[in-house]
């Protein structure tokens, strides 16, 4: 995942000519609440009958394999050391090993100051400045930042906290938008964070680490909120849009995610740009995991089943689902015993 | 006017909730004579699967008990048998044919059998532990703990309720979960089980009742390499062996077929089957 697209892609003017002045908290609150609002039953009745897809035998194999490769394995806890963080890069390089043929994970996702221990651990197949050839997949690392998860700190705070993350080699970093902000109208803040969020981004030779925005929508109420919210995200210049910390009940949910998904779409129908999505938190079975397949599938298309299009944020994800791709591979039924413990 | 009378549905036990059949299939249970009795779900391997998974996430609760609550827990049960006592007797004359007489004398002998178990709870570990004689300031400690999930294939024969209970008591003694398939051409007596169960004290998950045929359903459960211990008691009709070489494949505990009259006779030794020896070493207090 290298940022030159986005050298190109100029989101402050294309935003400015769409809400069709500067952008100040009255021309994004026009433009914003001017977005037609979501039938949420409509919403709910169709991500629910995405779910009932019965994917089965090749195409669940595929599934699997597919899952695997967009996971961004995640330890987001207090008592994270650098041996923790080892592990898990361990885990993300070699996430079966009793089957080589197990794909790698996408990322590792850390806390900023985990960012060098991740990065070291990862060595050559560390995405940028990796040395593993073509036909490897290598690993990115992403960096939650900005006072994740709350995002309540000032803004030179975190914007030092991101800059940090990048000075340490994330190739990622996942953001928290200002809800507090949000929530009391003053979508100008929120824009403007995320554009020098942004600007904090660029590393030492001009390219930009990719720029993931939480908008933790657990806690903006209202899948109308929701829509608004990605909408400002894009607007401003976030990669990839990402429902929540994890922190907050409740996280990721279908319907959320199938609602940004459609504001993906609509943004690339108008633009020509595509944007990420990633759902984060509450994802814990390759039965729901395959949901979201489904839905990508189906809301934008299954070129967004790629790892810099889709992602999962999970931990616990990962077991799961190799337990299913050991029920695949042996024919009998695996059990806990045989995969790690995170 | 004729009052039309209500069937039961006899469903599955599983993780303390009576779910019917993931794949939607039931078989019909008949009595002694072929007359239609009910129709009971017919579970799937995907149903013992969601049943291993209720029965790991039991184990820790269940093991972690005291031995003492598990017995009262366990004698409770006998109680609440005694309570159903009628419908066990109704359920076993219709399917086996038998007579009220000899019903009343199975479900006395199943209530005596779980309460002579219950009493092993706080007992068996005295007498299978042990404290080993060393050479050195140390205590040498063995003591017996529960496998883990255990997979029952209950007796098929006559005496549907006595077998089953034969079968899922010794298991439950050590703190094990259970998994039993059920007797395939009477069922009744083991969902009726799974109600008292889950009425009684016994968390949800540490026995788990499947229904359906057992030669469909073992080879899932032999293979599973989340179960821990395969009781055959009553896989004498199947390709045993077959199902031995893959619990195998996993190192699990299995105990052989029985079959006669004293087929999974009380004994402590179906306690023991189903325990791990554990030996500790701890130096001796300075005093």
């Amino acid at each position: 995942m290298t940022s030159s697209p986005m050298a190109t892609y100029q989101p402050e003017r294309r935003a400015l000519a769409l809400i069709g002045g500067e952008a100040t908290d009255a021309n994004l609150r026009r433009y914003l609440h001017g977005i037609p609002g979501i039938d949420a039953v409509g919403l709910e009745a169709r991500a629910a009958d995405l779910g009932t897809r019965s994917i089965k035998t090749s195409s669940k194999r595929w599934a699997i394999d597919t899952i695997i490769g967009l996971i961004d394995l995640t330890t987001l806890e207090g008592a994270d050391t650098p041996g923790k963080v080892r592990s898990l890069v361990a885990k993300a390089l070699v996430p079966d090993p009793g089957d080589p043929g197990c794909p790698r994970v996408a990322a590792v996702c850390v806390y900023g100051d985990m960012v060098g221990a991740a990065v070291t651990a990862l060595g050559s197949a560390h995405a940028a400045g990796g040395t593993q050839g073509a036909g490897v997949q290598r690993v990115h690392v992403a960096a939650v930042a900005t006072a994740f998860p709350s995002g309540r700190a000032s803004l030179a705070i975190k914007l030092a906290d991101v800059r940090d993350a990048v000075a340490a080699g994330a190739d990622e970093i996942d953001m928290v938008i200002d809800r507090g902000a949000f929530l009391a109208g003053r979508f100008g803040q929120v824009y403007d964070e995320i554009v020098a969020v942004k600007e904090a981004c660029r590393r030492t030779d001009g390219t930009l680490a990719h720029l993931k925005v939480i908008l933790e929508t657990g806690e903006l109420n209202t899948y109308d909120n929701v829509r608004r919210a990605s909408w400002l995200a894009i607007l401003a210049g976030g990669d990839f849009i990402k429902t929540s910390t994890g922190k907050v009940a409740p996280a990721a949910t279908l319907p959320v995610t199938l609602s940004m998904l459609e504001v993906v779409r609509d943004w690339h129908r108008l633009t020509g740009v595509r944007i990420g999505v990633k759902p984060a938190g509450g994802i814990r079975t390759s039965k729901d995991a395959i949901k979201y397949l489904v839905t990508v599938a189906e809301t934008v298309g299954e070129e967004w089943l790629t790892p810099h299009l889709f992602r999962f944020g999970a931990s616990s994800l990962l077991n799961d689902v190799l337990l299913q791709r050991q029920k695949m591979t042996t024919g009998h039924y695996s059990g806990p015993d045989y995969v790690t413990i995170d | 006017m004729n009052r039309l009378a209500i069937p039961k549905t006899y469903k599955l036990y599983i993780g303390g909730k009576f779910p019917r059949s993931e794949s939607g299939r039931v078989y019909e249970v008949l009595s002694h004579k072929g007359d239609f009795l009910a129709n009971a779900a017919k579970g799937s391997r995907k149903d013992a699967r969601d049943a291993v998974v209720a029965a790991r996430s039991a184990l820790s609760g269940w093991a972690g008990a005291t031995a003492y609550n598990r017995g009262q827990v366990l004698y409770r049960i006998a109680e609440l048998l005694e309570g159903r006592r009628a419908q066990f007797v109704d359920e076993i004359v219709s399917s086996e044919g038998v007579t009220t007489a000899v019903a009343n004398a199975q479900v006395d002998e199943a209530i005596d059998r779980w309460v002579w178990y219950a009493g092993w709870a706080d007992k068996y570990v005295q007498v299978a532990g042990n404290a080993n004689p060393v050479s050195g300031p140390f205590f040498n400690l063995s003591v017996p703990e529960p496998t883990g999930v255990v997979a029952i294939i209950a007796p098929q024969g006559s005496e549907s309720l006595l077998g089953l209970v034969s079968a899922i008591a010794p298991a439950l003694v050590a703190g094990n979960t259970v998994v039993v398939v059920a007797n395939e051409n009477a069922p009744l007596s083991a969902i009726s089980l799974g109600e008292v169960l889950a009425t009684s004290d016994v968390p949800g998950g540490v026995v788990n009742v499947v229904t359906g045929s057992p030669a469909e359903i073992a080879p899932w459960l032999a293979s599973h390499a989340d179960v821990n211990a395969l009781d055959l008691v009553g896989a004498g009709d199947l390709d045993w062996v077959e199902l031995q070489i893959s619990a195998a494949d996993t190192l699990k505990r299995v105990l052989p077929p029985e079959s006669g009259a004293d087929a999974a006779a009380p004994a402590l030794q179906r306690i023991l089957a189903f325990t791990e020896l554990k030996t500790v070493w701890h130096t001796k207090a300075i005093l």
